[in-house]
């Protein structure tokens, strides 16, 4: 294992305006080869305009087993949702 | 002449790319890593579309019905156009870099100057390849670099493949008569203007890659041997029978 290049998430923004977004992950030994990667393994059909790669171990994520401590007590708090609007057509998504 | 200038032109630019693109899809599946794999089918699937490109014009400008189909398919070796450096086997991975990047060393001034060709469908075609081919330089000097300044085993496989390859560019940067009809025509640049650049962009990538450019001028090594006129490799022969059985095999087949 120790000769496997390291991971990379790779996140794409599909055009402008938009959030990039996580379309996956590849391996390459450094930033610059991650990205060059991105483009030939994501972005094939012309999926992007832009490209970040971030090292998959510089990631923190939550525990799964927390899910129940972070998640459920704002389930169950619908004032918190904004369900009781009628948005305008013109206002797009939202 | 000038119809024969730009048949030839065409020819020569539209037999580098497909055959270069042949050598190099012959990676498909077998490169080191996944991610090399495709970018490295990617860089084959651009130089056959450029070659589909310049051999329709030039069945085209040449008026007698041939189609792309038909010029990539049904010549014989004596009648391709394409460089020496592009049909030579694929060997290891690094040789099949370092003819790569030595080629878009090459092709990437070669295409940037087609750009400004007295003839507008080259001059579009060029304009489409130079997008393309900026992305293949910057990926092959990259990798060239990387390798040749990396371990010891890599740096020898690149000095190897540069040693082997680099006086097959002696005929990408001497102007043969038909080079020099296709300048006078105003089809395409003076060659030796490519040359400088080629030679530039070799150099300065040699040096941050730590490799040592052979001291003999390429252009003398192989005065003689020249692939833009027909007379190729025997590797080449294989070539051909491998891209080429299914047509010999069975006219006119199609899918």
């Amino acid at each position: 294992m120790k000769n496997e290049w390291p991971l990379w998430e790779v996140f794409i923004r599909g055009q402008h305006g938009q959030s990039h977004r996580h379309v996956g992950s590849l391996h390459a030994p450094d930033a610059e080869m991650a990205i060059k990667h991105a483009r030939d393994v994501y972005t094939r059909r012309n999926e992007g305009v832009s490209i970040w790669v971030v090292k998959a171990a510089d990631i923190v994520a939550s525990a799964p087993g927390d899910k129940q401590a972070l998640f459920e007590p704002s389930n169950a708090k619908v004032y918190r949702h904004p369900t009781f609007y009628d948005i305008p057509d013109e206002a797009g998504r939202m | 002449m000038s119809d024969a200038a730009l048949f030839e032109l065409c020819l020569r630019m539209g037999d580098n790319a497909l055959i270069l693109g042949q050598r190099v899809s012959a990676w498909c599946g077998h490169t080191p890593v996944l991610e090399e794999d495709i970018a490295m089918a990617n860089v084959g699937l651009d130089l056959i579309g450029q070659a589909k490109l310049w051999l329709a014009l030039a069945g085209e400008v040449e008026g007698k019905g041939r189609s792309a189909d038909d010029l990539a398919f049904l010549r014989d070796t004596r009648d391709f156009r394409n460089v020496l450096l592009v049909e030579q086997p694929n060997g290891d991975y690094g040789q099949t870099l370092m003819r790569q990047f030595l080629f878009d060393a090459w092709h990437l001034p070669m295409l940037k100057a087609l750009c400004a060709s007295a003839e507008p469908r080259v001059a579009a075609i060029a304009a489409k390849g130079v997008k393309e081919v900026d992305y293949h330089l910057d990926r092959s000097s990259d990798l060239v670099i990387r390798l040749g300044d990396g371990a010891p085993e890599s740096h020898a496989k690149m000095q190897a493949a540069l040693d082997l390859l680099h006086p097959f560019t002696g005929e990408m940067t001497a102007a043969d008569p038909i080079d020099e009809a296709i300048a006078a025509a105003g089809l395409g640049p003076a060659l030796c203007d490519v040359a400088a650049r080629f030679e530039a962009t070799v150099a300065a990538v040699a040096a941050d890659a730590t490799l040592a450019l052979p001291s003999a001028p390429a252009r003398i090594v192989l005065a003689n041997w020249r692939g833009k006129a027909g007379r190729h490799t025997e590797e080449f022969g294989r070539l051909l029978a491998e891209m080429q059985w299914l047509q010999r095999a069975y006219p006119e087949a199609s899918w």
